[in-house]
């Protein structure tokens, strides 16, 4: 055995000139004729892995047990660190202020591997403590001595039907793996990770990363909404789809990591939306800052954003600002997150506005698919007749515009929708086994895209648009009139006591009654049939802005009626209910 | 070999599914779904280029596993991208041939299937060389119990490998024919000849063997056995396809016997033995004018009746409207019987069902205007039809023999004359069955 290490050591002893080496206890050299130590050591070799027939590393003295090919040991914890890093790097390319990073974001993380006892505290459960630097760890993991069957792991399942599926032939595989080894995967707590139990200490997921990432928007006031900010998330501004793609080479993402790094479904409004208050009541984070008049989360500036938006007349936003005032929703107490407060109505800022706009439509308009018509009936007569002043502001006109222009769009959203890559460069994989096979195939799928892309013709992988906060823009300066905003309501408006109010004496509640939102998950329930045209297209058209269902839309424009009406329905006095067809 | 459009045989077993507009959640599944009812409005808009946009975006789907699916994405994959590349204008053989290389590797479950299509193409495009290798390599794929399982495809391509060998045999001996005319001999072609008549030999009779429509290996094969003087085992050959119950009904299996028992000068009993069954399965047949003609002149009472039968039936068809070699059977018989007083009763049995439309049918006023123009002899032999049937006094026979006369024709001068002598015939063909009318 001496000699097989020794072997290849030819050097002359300095003291006797003799090759003639052989091994202390303690590894070194010494030559066997004289007894000259020398500072030479043996190379270990981990043989761990020797039945593996990848290229091992050999690592001097260090018994390190290295998982393959020169990767290093790293936590979950860690990768979603770095998934923050990313995103709120790219937030910062896109105008956030830096605070937001260094200081924000970065507590707000701290705080949670405290509270989840994954770092900053004396004795992690059943985790080792370590730092926050990336592949540097020097202990290992404790030994669980219950250590999960994979398929218990593989049964748990969170993430959609896909990763399932894959799971489930991955588990035929990895059965058959000794009982010796661990469960697979590349982060060192992947399994322990995917733990049921772990429920109580609100376990980190990739939608997660967008709540916090969006809860320090919140925290700095920046103006960006939710659904703008998932917005910019699809189109690819902020990393989330195939962030891993960043993570550093040592870092080798494999097993069952894939069930938590890896993406395939856009995130969901409601989902980020409450995820981000369950964390921000986790976290036990005081009141955050004031939502007030002048920020742009305020109802009324939204207001503004969506009327531009909805090409609908400036005017209208009196009328926005009088609603909001009415029923209290400009209030800063009203506006501003309580965490922990389960009593107020989490406000949907975005949503909410869209909503104020719909019912101030409903109350000059009335929207039960005829007044609206006439009303834009006498409007086209006026217009007509005097060239001079201000146009009245036409609703036909205005809906044929904006439906043209949505149709066109809408058509193209589902054409990306339809086009949408989901998978990158970096190939996936659960075990070493299946990795020929999977860059076998993933090389099959890059020569069949450049061959048929090629064939595409002059239609090319389109950049990515710039993001934008605007979806729908409308200039003034088209000479078709395609453009609402500067129109005017006089048509609709008449003068009592000196006050401008509506001409439309009516108003049809979406709802009589409010269901309970704890029980059935919604304020009321919208089914389109049961509804005027007019609604629903108003409906449609924020649906579209916000990419959320129009049924969350609809629950907020019930809820700002029943605040508004209150009285009157309190009286119950002669308005009719939801017009049915 | 027609054309091989099979993504449209199972086109209706996709599904279709429209990406509804207020839906704002997305994930892969859903993604590849619409990205798939994409490609096929594409394709089925013949879109080629917009269908290769899509396809582009759908082909990630491989790194999935859809083992649940019904079809899985791989099989998607090759069958719209052989569509596309063969009908996009600036796709190559080339291209193609590369492809379709790729997709043998995807699914071994598949593979002679793929190699089979891809002998299709080849041949579509008139590459019988290259054709015939790719056959030979299918040929010799082995793969553990896969080979065993994918049984019917090797079947097919021996096949069709003993077709292509038919092919060259038939070259072959026209060389050799030429060469016997100017008075050379080529004893090297003549034995290449026999070389793929062997090789052809083996594997076409294997597959006629297995019940199924096999027309152009039959043909091969008794063009063969033909050649070589094996008549007995040509006629075995044909019987079996034709009569064999496990065989799927098949008219052309009846057609083939048919001009083989006439080349070979058969008696007329076969010969109409051959064409009983299909008559029954095709009555609208081109060939019913020939066996008409043989039952006609039959001495056999029960022969001459299905002859009427017959005719009658082929001309309820609108393919035979205008045939006038049909009409002149039908006038022909019809005169006969007529003539001879006797068997009227089997006029009026097959004119009983076709009373009420054929005159609207055969013999409107309008017809009668464009077959005078067009063909005189369809008229003339129309027109007997119509006044033997309908009297002289229908609208048909009026103005045909009237347009005939005016242009001073004999033969529609004796028609004229021969419908008013039997003019009353009619009445006893179409009034109902009453003993008291002597037939």
């Amino acid at each position: 055995m001496d000699e097989e290490d020794t072997r290849d050591f030819n050097e002359r002893c300095a003291q006797c000139s003799e090759v003639n080496w052989g091994l202390t206890d303690g590894g070194g050299f010494y030559c066997r004729s004289c007894h000259n130590v020398i500072e030479r050591t043996r190379e270990v070799v981990n043989t761990d892995f020797i039945t593996n027939s990848r290229v091992q590393t050999i690592s001097k003295g260090s018994k390190k047990q290295e998982k393959s090919e020169g990767g290093c040991e790293w936590y979950v914890c860690e990768g979603f660190q770095l998934v923050l890093k990313k995103q709120v790097e790219a937030l910062e390319a896109l105008g956030v202020h830096p605070q937001m990073k260094d200081e924000i974001l970065c507590n707000f993380w701290r705080c949670y591997l405290q509270k989840s006892k994954q770092a900053y505290c004396k004795r992690p459960a059943a985790e080792a403590v370590k730092t926050l630097s990336v592949c540097e760890s020097s202990t290992d993991v404790d030994s669980d001595p219950e250590r999960p069957s994979v398929l218990h792991l593989l049964s748990l399942s969170e993430s959609e039907g896909d990763l399932q599926t894959d799971c489930s032939s991955f588990a035929s595989s990895v059965s058959k793996v000794s009982e010796s080894t661990s469960v697979y995967s590349g982060s060192v707590d992947g399994s322990l990770y995917l733990m049921k139990n772990q429920k109580e200490k609100l376990r980190m997921t990739m939608p997660m990363t967008l709540s916090f990432c969006y809860m320090a928007l919140l925290w700095m006031r920046e103006p960006i909404t939710l659904s703008e900010f998932l917005r910019f998330v699809v189109e690819g501004h902020i990393p989330y789809l195939n962030v891993f793609e960043h993570f550093p080479e040592k870092m080798k993402l494999c097993g069952l990591d894939l069930k938590i790094f890896c993406v395939e479904s856009w995130p969901v409004y409601e989902e980020v939306f409450n995820k981000m208050h369950e964390l921000a009541a986790y976290l036990d984070l005081p009141r955050f800052p004031d939502i007030t008049e002048s920020c742009f989360l305020h109802p009324d500036m939204l207001c503004m954003k969506y009327l531009m938006e909805a090409n609908l007349p400036d005017e209208l936003h009196n009328w926005t600002c009088r609603v909001v005032k009415k029923i209290g929703i400009g209030e800063v107490d009203f506006l501003t997150l309580m965490p922990g407060n389960k009593s107020t109505r989490k406000v949907k800022y975005d949503v909410l506005a869209a909503a104020v706009i719909i019912v101030v439509l409903k109350l000059l308009f009335l929207l039960d698919d005829r007044y609206e018509w006439l009303l834009s009936e006498f409007a086209e007569e006026r217009n007509k007749n005097n060239t001079e002043g201000a146009h009245y502001f036409e609703f036909k006109r205005w809906y044929e515009v904006v439906k043209h222009s949505l149709d066109v769009k809408q058509k193209k959203l589902d054409e990306e929708r339809a086009k949408y890559l989901w998978r990158c460069e970096k190939p996936l994989f659960y075990s070493v086994k299946k990795k020929s096979k999977v860059l076998k195939r993933r090389q099959m799928v890059v020569n069949l895209q450049n061959q048929f892309g090629k064939l595409s013709g002059s239609v090319q992988r389109a950049k990515k648009p710039n993001p934008s906060s605007f979806q729908l823009s409308w200039s003034e300066e088209n000479a078709d009139g395609s453009c609402f905003h500067g129109h005017s309501l006089k048509g609709v408006l008449q003068e009592k006591c000196g006050l401008l109010t509506a001409m439309n004496p009516d108003y049809w509640l979406c709802t009589v009654k409010l269901c309970n939102e704890k029980l059935c998950g919604h304020l009321a329930h919208y089914r389109e049939v049961e509804f005027p045209q007019s609604y629903h297209f108003v409906l449609g058209l924020f649906s579209f802005l916000l990419r959320i269902q129009p049924s969350y839309i609809h629950d907020e424009v019930c809820m700002i009626e029943h605040k508004l009406f209150n009285k009157k329905l309190y009286k119950k006095l002669k308005y009719n209910t939801v017009l049915r067809k | 070999m027609g054309s091989v459009d099979f993504f449209f045989l199972f086109c209706s077993v996709c599904f279709c599914c429209l990406v509804s507009s207020n839906e704002h959640k997305l994930n892969f599944r859903k993604s590849k779904e619409a990205c798939l009812s994409y490609v096929q409005d594409a394709l089925l808009q013949k879109q080629w280029k917009r269908a290769a946009e899509f396809l582009t975006c759908y082909v990630e789907s491989l790194e999935k596993d859809y083992s649940r699916e019904h079809i899985s994405p791989s099989e998607m994959i090759w069958r719209i991208g052989t569509e596309i590349l063969w009908h996009h204008s600036q796709s190559s053989m080339k291209e193609f041939n590369c492809f379709i290389e790729q997709m043998k590797t995807l699914g071994v479950k598949r593979f002679l299937k793929v190699c089979l299509e891809h002998v299709f193409h080849l041949l579509c495009n008139g590459q019988i060389d290259e054709a015939y290798q790719n056959l030979s390599l299918a040929e010799s794929w082995r793969f553990g119990e896969q080979t065993a399982i994918q049984d019917k495809e090797m079947k097919l391509i021996q096949a069709y490998r003993g077709l292509l060998d038919y092919y060259s045999w038939s070259k072959q001996k026209n060389i050799l024919l030429e060469h016997g005319e100017d008075g050379f001999s080529d004893l090297a072609v003549e034995q290449e000849m026999h070389g793929y008549f062997r090789k052809a030999a083996v594997n076409l009779k294997e597959i006629i063997k297995i019940p199924g429509v096999w027309d152009i290996f039959v043909k091969s094969y008794v063009d063969l056995l033909e050649f070589y003087g094996d008549h007995n085992e040509a006629h075995q050959v044909l019987n079996e396809y034709a009569y064999n119950s496990k065989f799927p009904a098949n008219p052309n299996a009846h057609v083939y016997l048919y001009q083989f028992l006439k080349r070979q000068g058969e008696s007329k009993k076969s010969l109409i033995s051959a064409l009983k069954i299909l008559h029954d399965i095709v009555p609208s047949h081109e060939l019913m004018i020939d066996f008409n003609t043989m039952l006609q002149k039959s001495k056999k009472r029960k022969k001459r009746r299905l002859g009427l039968e017959v005719i009658f039936t082929a001309l309820d068809y609108a393919g035979w409207k205008e045939n006038a070699k049909a009409w002149s059977c039908l006038a022909r018989q019809v005169k006969q019987i007529v003539i001879s007083e006797k068997h009227l009763d089997w006029i009026k049995q097959e004119w009983s069902s076709r009373k009420d439309w054929w005159p609207a049918f055969h013999f409107s006023r309008y017809l009668a205007k464009r077959n005078w123009q067009e063909n005189k002899s369809l008229s003339y032999e129309k027109a007997l039809v119509a006044g033997l049937l309908l009297g002289k006094d229908c609208k048909y026979f009026k103005y045909v023999s009237h347009q005939g006369c005016k242009a001073q024709l004999k033969r529609f001068r004796m028609l004229k004359k021969f419908v008013n002598r039997h003019n009353l015939v009619y009445m006893r063909i179409s009034g109902p069955p009453d003993s008291s009318v002597q037939p």
